[in-house]
């Protein structure tokens, strides 16, 4: 079958399974858009911003455990991705990115938008194609959709250059990939797992520290499987969330610089760490040298790259997690280790996690209240701040593939597209994003796209009017010495919602925080809840950068005093421009 | 000057446009410092050969290779250091000579086994072959007669008697010490 380079990327994309794509055209990619009508299946959504395009195919891909695809223009469009992938590559979220490229005559002539964007992508995509000849597209096609997805998986971009999508080729379609170079370890050594057996046998306090990896191998049923047999505390790192049952009596929570107090005495503590589908984030370890000193680690890791890039490993497991975390659980032996959940108990006595009590609007009180009125079962995406910390903190998650987050590359912004992009993967459950004012702000033109689709994405914004976390670090390691965080001029967000005829409140009182969060779930579309939460709170536990448990701070002491240079609200703010 | 521990390493990498950039520009991204770099085809079409010196203790060397083997492109990279291998290098020097001076020269490219390849009037282009140790000496030696240009490939490798470059495949088990600390973000 002759087809067109632009025909050739819609079969392939079919092919692979593919119903929703993000994008905004251009002209070296323009051939693409004009094929579109002849393939109704697939749906194309026009953002704003190629960024919100990257985004959205990340929270779609995470939302769904698809493939997320997003289309950009040559130049400054491709560019618009550099974020979205970087995000991307971080997280290992399996995203296929097609770019447009000047004529392959015009390459490497400064052509008009001409940029080098395999090069620019190079080191933020896990691989990229510049395709030169019409005929190769299918199989670039088949090896950039197996890339993403299998393995450890991550973003893939495929440039196009216009005159390749126009040429005509035979259109092939590969069966299989056939790459010598790329074949990703699955089975766990069966020597290795036999060893690391031996040891979890062996441990009076084990841990296992769940990370991104137990979701993305989907080994929720096999982690507690194993976890109940033997009896071994389950932390879960910030993209661990989810992977664990919140509410299960062996689930500690969160490690690391916000993560709860008792978790990282805990991992001091800890003799044997099992650590599934993670890698040693500098947030989750503090200092290298100073982490689980009297640990042995088993790292289950299906990227080689990942172990003993960090920390030292005792046994090391290549493969994928539910493999080897059914094989392990059927290896170990029962155990109860009582005294060691006892250990941990009375950690958790001396270092509670306390909900701080205020007759004001705090930032946690919102979460906790979403949480309660979505039962724990909403998929949650957040932005990157205090917000971000205190949703990982106070928002107890039921169901898996839930919580949706910038974990690695911590980018700003993520949360409106991202939202966007998982609402379209899962149009029957609830998506709610957590945004801060700065990160909505990075992003909010999609609430165009929302709006004009009608996406019932609810947005609770924690609006502290500033740059929260960044203004936290200044309180406490630079002597308060405030630059550059307070935003006074932020717009009122229930009458910019209410320009893209989005339905919106404000709340600026604990007693409304319910039935405000009741209203928009309501809402048969999307809706913003503007919540003016109490500005000088700060996330606690925080371990210092490059810190250890040591130096840990686990509550305000001493106690922040009250600071009179608050920026004014926006409504003071509108106040005094009139 | 303390000695700076260096590891060979060999990889066979895909023959594609981009691939060495794409080496390169890893090596930079993560910090690693290669002192030399050799490519060329390897006995199988489509296949090139590299040869890399890279610089920094084992811990180095392994995340060396362990994310050489991530990249797409990459299909098999040896250590080689430790092994019964041949190193050579080949230079090409030319030098300044004259009537009075280029009966040394020749001396000196015979006790080094080296080659005159070119004769000008008030010049000569020398290749030499050899480990670096040895060129480099060859170097120092050509050096007051006035060197003009030096060209070197770069050091390549191959392990002596029938087995082929790396027997070893894969990478060698993780040693079991955490990364040095470092200064991270706030
Ligand atoms: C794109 C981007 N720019 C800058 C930062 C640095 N940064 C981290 S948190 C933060 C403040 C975020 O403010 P906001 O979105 O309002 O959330 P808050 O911390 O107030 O909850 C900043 C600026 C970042 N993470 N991402």
């Amino acid at each position: 079958m002759q087809l067109t380079g632009a025909q050739m990327i819609c079969e392939s994309l079919l092919r692979e399974g593919v119903t929703v794509i993000f994008g905004l055209p251009g002209g070296a990619i323009l051939p693409f858009y004009q094929t579109l009508p002849e393939y109704p299946d697939l749906q194309h959504i026009l953002v704003r911003h190629e960024q919100n395009a990257g985004h959205a195919a990340d929270g779609y891909a995470r939302a769904s455990g698809k493939v997320g695809v997003a289309v950009a223009t040559s130049g400054p469009g491709a560019t618009n991705l550099v974020t979205p992938l970087a995000t991307a590559m971080m997280d290992s979220v399996p995203i296929v990115a097609l770019t447009g490229q000047v004529p392959r005559a015009a390459i490497g002539r400064d052509a008009f938008q001409e940029t080098d964007t395999t090069g620019v992508t190079a080191p933020i995509t896990k691989h990229n194609y510049l395709v030169m000849d019409t005929a190769d597209i299918p199989r670039v096609m088949k090896e950039a959709f197996h890339i993403a997805r299998s393995g450890r998986p991550g973003p893939v971009l495929v440039d196009l250059p216009r005159d390749v999508l126009t040429e005509r080729a035979e259109f092939d379609y590969p069966e299989s990939v056939n790459l010598r170079s790329y074949k990703p370890t699955l089975e766990g050594h069966a020597q290795q797992i036999k060893r690391a057996a031996k040891l979890i046998r062996d441990a009076r306090r084990p841990l296992i520290m769940a990370g991104h990896g137990v979701t993305i191998s989907g080994a929720f049923a096999e982690l507690k499987e194993l976890a109940e047999k033997v009896q071994i505390p389950v932390i879960t790192t910030l993209l661990g969330i989810g992977a664990f049952p919140g509410e299960h009596i062996l689930s500690m929570g969160m490690p690391g610089m916000h993560g709860q107090a008792h978790n990282n005495w805990a991992i001091e503590r800890s003799d044997l760490i099992v650590a599934v589908g993670m890698r040693f984030d500098d947030r989750v370890t503090g200092r290298l040298s100073a982490f689980a000193p009297n640990a042995q680690i088993i790292h289950i890791e299906v990227d080689p790259a990942e172990i003993g890039k960090n920390v030292g490993v005792a046994v090391p497991i290549v493969g994928d997690a539910r493999r080897i975390l059914h094989a392990l659980a059927v290896e170990v032996e029962p155990a109860t280790h009582a005294d060691w959940l006892k250990e941990i108990d009375v950690l958790r006595e001396e270092h509670p996690f306390v909900m701080p009590e205020s007759d004001r609007l705090l930032p946690q009180y919102v979460i906790r209240e979403l949480c309660e009125a979505t039962d724990g079962r909403a998929i949650v995406v957040t932005g990157v701040g205090q917000h971000q910390m205190w949703a990982a903190q106070h928002y107890v998650f039921k169901e898996h593939n839930s919580w949706i987050t910038s974990g690695g590359l911590g980018t700003m912004g993520f949360e409106v597209p991202a939202a966007m992009g998982a609402a379209f993967a899962q149009p029957e459950r609830t998506v709610w994003s957590i945004a801060g004012d700065g990160g909505f702000q990075m992003t909010f033109s999609e609430l165009a796209t929302i709006a004009e689709h009608n996406v019932p994405v609810k947005f609770a914004i924690i609006n502290n009017n500033s740059l929260g976390l960044v203004r936290q670090l200044q309180d406490l390691f630079y002597d308060r010495n405030r630059v550059a965080v307070e935003y006074s001029g932020n717009p009122d967000f229930v009458k910019l919602a209410e320009a893209y005829g989005i339905w919106a409140v404000r709340v600026t009182d604990k007693a409304a925080v319910r039935t405000a969060i009741d209203e928009a779930a309501a809402v048969d579309g999307p809706a913003i809840i503007d919540f003016r939460v109490e500005r000088e709170e700060n996330v606690y536990p925080h371990v210092p950068a490059g810190g250890s448990v040591f130096e840990m701070l686990e509550g305000p002491t001493p106690p922040v005093p009250s600071v009179p240079s608050v920026p004014p609200t926006s409504d003071e703010a509108h106040a005094w421009r009139k | 000057m303390a000695q700076v521990e260096t590891h060979t390493i060999t990889a066979l990498v895909q023959d594609r446009p981009g691939v060495l950039a794409r080496i390169a520009g890893m090596f930079s991204r993560r910090g690693f410092n290669i002192s030399n770099l050799a490519v060329g085809h390897s006995e199988t079409p489509g296949l090139s050969r590299m040869t890399f010196v890279a610089e920094g203790d084992e811990w180095v060397v392994e995340q060396v290779m362990k994310q050489l083997y991530k990249l797409i492109d990459v299909v098999q990279v040896y250590d080689i250091t430790a092994e019964n291998i041949v190193l050579r290098e080949l230079a090409l020097l030319k030098v300044r000579s004259n009537a009075e001076s280029r009966p040394e020269i020749m001396q000196l490219v015979d006790i080094f086994r080296a080659n005159i390849v070119d004769v000008a009037k008030d010049a000569l282009v020398i290749e030499v072959t050899g480990d670096e140790e040895k060129v480099d000496a060859l170097i120092q030696l050509l050096q007051p007669f006035g060197l003009r240009e030096v060209m070197r490939t770069g050091r390549i490798a191959m392990s002596r008697g029938p087995a082929t470059t790396g027997p070893r495949k894969g990478v060698k088990p993780t040693i079991d010490h955490s990364a040095p600390d470092t200064e991270v973000v706030p």
